[in-house]
């Protein structure tokens, strides 16, 4: 379990008197590589009774010194959602340019009015009117016409999907829909 | 079971069944009916004739076919789906609650089905898209807390609804795929009367939302998203002058066609309007506008809008007939005396967190002794805090004692009264003693067995309870499963209760609609007991991926006369 990026997070309550059972450890598994093994932020399957902060806290966010636990305190998405990207946004809104291989012109969209990926993809293939298929962590979109990519703050073309969702929205820099054969490459592990 | 021909001067002739069925008709209450039901056979049967419409509060406990069979002339449903804490990520995705197997029971049984109002239910767009073609009378869609559709969902609503009243999209999980929806409206619609698409995330064609209100005559619950502007919602305003309910958008922006004093004249003109909402991000500069608004308003929805106790006292001044307000944590303590000062008529208050995580800042304890002291027919709070002590709590009792529900979360787990460092038992003891009414409470903060031990001695009419890192022991749940007779549902994570707690409630558990335990001391042995027990439970435990096998880590139990699920997933085990 990697916990050399400094983040002390607790499996525990605070102030837990009663010891029951064994923390699930699956949570940890998706926090280590900074990657999940769904592209949908609110998959709660693989996650504990218990804390999960790798849900909770945004990835790259402030330490989670406390610890945070799933479904606490009891605020609805909807609300922690119209809350929390009030804070990250700016007057503006977050565009990005997506062009397409093939397509004569370039669309632009405002990544904060999606909530995670699945709702970015059914977009782009109502947009463009394609499908992209279904996202493995191993195999990227493998199968599919085509594969959505983008180019991240230092200037490398990524697979969309591998980063958190949050993760995703501050360092998508733009978008391209590339043809399936020609991201092949781009589906292995980074 | 009739009466009629007997000579008896003790029994009541029976009455011309044209004059019951006609008369159970103009009956609307389903308490009312349900009592009807049972009077006799006859009766029974004028009722279930004449029940226009049906609410069915969790869609697992009955199927649609015996809906259909007992109720021939529904008009309107509502159905509830997941358990209430799916809200907050305890449940997975693809539980259930899908809504076309009902959908598809409807079809033949109800083919003039008129209203249709989900909550926590899944919806795909090819749901809403059979709904929209298959139901011709069909007039108002309600969706709140669902999930599984998009905007491509709601342009079937648009399209084929030809006698739409009422769309009501109220927080669910809807993708927003653009496409502009809106436009789907064919421009001959006319009958709109509720329009709420606050939802949703993407620009809706202003051209196409203007006509649409221009030639909705009927209009009178209007809920605007984020993307439409000041200036646009000026002129809707002006458009729809007799609106009851508006939701503003974000209330933000610079006023480029108009100035403040024509979004005031155009408030102004909203003489019927009771309520309002949105505020997302509000220019603090415009909200003048709304004081013409204010002295009529009942409800206030300001609990997406970062505004400190300055602000909200300003508007509030203007605003004496308010009973419902929500709220977010920003105002603090100072705005809640605002709230106290200026509110007498209050009922509802509910204050929601800005920033959980932040323990600085948010409201306490004085805060909401301040509006006990200045709202005595306070009865419905939502409170959401840093810390408490019992001390304010048993003072808010004594000046509310009409809570029918206390909702308070200490959003830090097992946190002690702040002050005495005592457990909060006597904050929620005090709640039951007085409040004799009460029939919705949620519990937090550090508590032992002596808060469940009040809550069984004194909350008889209870009937939802909310429980959290709570408890010392199987006593705990032992004392509400066999304290209160009227219990319902029954929400408890994280606690230390297990299986004799659960098995100590035997009787109670029929009676109640659900019960749902997560994180709890729970095994499969007895679940699988409670299950052995009593068959008219559903007993149902959520695997986890990795975990003890032998223990139930999430249970959901719940009375049912449809047996057990057939559309369980793979991680969905019915014991």
């Amino acid at each position: 379990m990697n916990m050399e990026d400094g983040l002390s997070l607790t499996l525990g309550l605070p102030g837990r008197a009663e010891s029951d059972k064994e923390p699930n450890m699956s949570c940890f598994k998706n926090s280590n590589n900074n990657k999940r093994s769904q592209p949908e932020t609110n998959d709660a399957r693989s996650e504990s009774n218990g804390s999960s902060a790798a849900k909770e806290a945004g990835m790259d966010s402030a330490p989670a010194a406390k610890s945070q636990v799933v479904g606490w305190p009891p605020v609805r998405n909807y609300r922690k959602n119209n809350v929390q990207a009030k804070k990250t946004e700016s007057e503006s809104g977050m565009y990005v340019k997506v062009s397409m291989d093939g397509a004569p012109y370039l669309r632009k969209i405002d990544l904060k009015v999606y909530k995670g990926y699945s709702e970015l993809l059914k977009a782009l293939e109502n947009m463009f009117k394609l499908t992209i298929g279904v996202y493995s962590e191993r195999d990227g979109y493998k199968g599919s016409e085509y594969a959505p990519t983008y180019e991240d703050k230092d200037g490398d073309w990524m697979l969309v999907g591998d980063v958190p969702w949050e993760m995703f929205m501050v360092s998508c820099k733009r978008m391209r829909i590339m043809k399936g054969s020609e991201a092949k490459g781009l589906g292995c592990n980074v | 079971m009739t009466d009629s021909g007997s000579t008896d001067p003790t029994r009541i002739p029976s009455l011309p069944e044209v004059f019951l069925k006609r008369t159970f008709s103009l009956i609307n209450s389903t308490s009312d009916r349900n009592s009807l039901s049972l009077v006799c056979k006859d009766w029974y049967n004028y009722e279930r004739l004449t029940r226009r419409h049906v609410s069915i509060r969790n869609c697992y406990a009955v199927t649609p076919e015996i809906v259909a069979a007992r109720f021939p002339a529904i008009r309107s449903v509502s159905l509830k789906g997941k358990p209430r804490f799916s809200d907050f990520n305890l449940v997975p995705e693809d539980w259930g609650a899908d809504i076309q197997p009902w959908l598809s029971v409807f079809v033949t049984a109800y083919p003039l089905l008129e209203e249709l109002r989900l909550k926590r239910m899944s919806v795909c767009d090819d749901s809403l898209e059979f709904l929209a073609m298959n139901f011709d009378a069909f007039k108002a869609l309600s969706m709140l807390s669902c999930d599984g559709f998009s905007t491509i969902g709601l342009e079937a609503i648009a399209t084929h609804c030809k006698n739409l009243t009422e769309l009501d999209i109220q927080e669910n999980g809807v993708a927003d795929v653009g496409g502009d929806w809106l436009s789907f409206f064919p421009e001959n619609l006319t009958s709109l009367e509720v329009l709420n698409f606050a939802n949703l995330g993407n620009e809706v064609s202003f051209d196409v939302l203007e006509s649409l209100v221009s030639r909705s005559k009927s209009l009178r619950v209007l809920k605007v998203n984020q993307k439409v502007s000041l200036d646009q919602l000026r002129k809707l305003l002006v458009l729809a002058p007799q609106l009851t309910e508006l939701g503003t958008g974000t209330f933000s922006g610079d006023l480029v066609s108009s100035s403040v004093n024509e979004l005031e004249s155009a408030f102004s003109k909203c003489g019927n309007l009771q309520t309002l909402s949105g505020f997302w991000d509000p220019s603090l500069l415009y909200i003048p506008a709304l004081y013409p608004v204010c002295g009529g308003l009942t409800f206030l929805n300001l609990s997406y809008s970062v505004l400190g106790a300055d602000e909200l006292e300003q508007i509030l001044t203007h605003c004496k007939l308010l009973t419902r307000l929500w709220v977010l944590d920003t105002v603090g303590d100072k705005g809640l005396e605002a709230v106290g000062s200026h509110c007498p008529l209050l009922e509802e208050l509910r204050v929601y967190p800005d920033d959980p995580l932040d323990q600085q800042s948010g409201v306490s304890e004085s805060g909401l002794v301040a509006v006990s002291n200045g709202c005595p027919k306070l009865h419905y709070i939502l409170y959401f805090c840093q810390r408490m002590t019992n001390a304010a709590i048993v003072a808010v009792a004594q000046n509310c004692p009409n809570f029918t529900h206390f909702r308070l979360c200490i959003m830090k787990p097992h946190e002690p009264d702040y002050l005495t460092n005592e457990p909060m038992d006597e904050a929620f003891g005090a709640i039951v003693k007085t409040c004799v009414n009460l029939q919705r409470l949620s519990v937090s903060g550090l508590l032992t067995d002596l808060a469940f031990e009040y809550i069984g001695k004194y909350a008889k009419n209870l009937e939802t309870l909310s429980v959290a890192f709570a408890g010392n022991s199987d006593a705990g749940m032992e004392y509400v499963m066999r304290g209160c007779p009227k219990l319902k549902r029954l929400e408890i994570r994280d606690c230390p209760f297990g299986d004799s707690a659960l098995l100590s409630g035997l009787s109670q558990c029929e009676s109640m609609r659900s019960l749902w335990m997560s994180a709890c001391n729970l095994t499969m042995n007895g679940c699988k007991k409670l299950a052995q027990e009593k068959a008219m439970l559903n007993v149902e435990v959520i695997k986890d991926e990795d975990g003890d096998d032998s223990l139930a880590n999430k249970v959901y139990v719940y009375r049912t006369v449809a047996g057990p699920r057939k559309d369980a997933p793979p991680f969905v085990v019915t014991l």
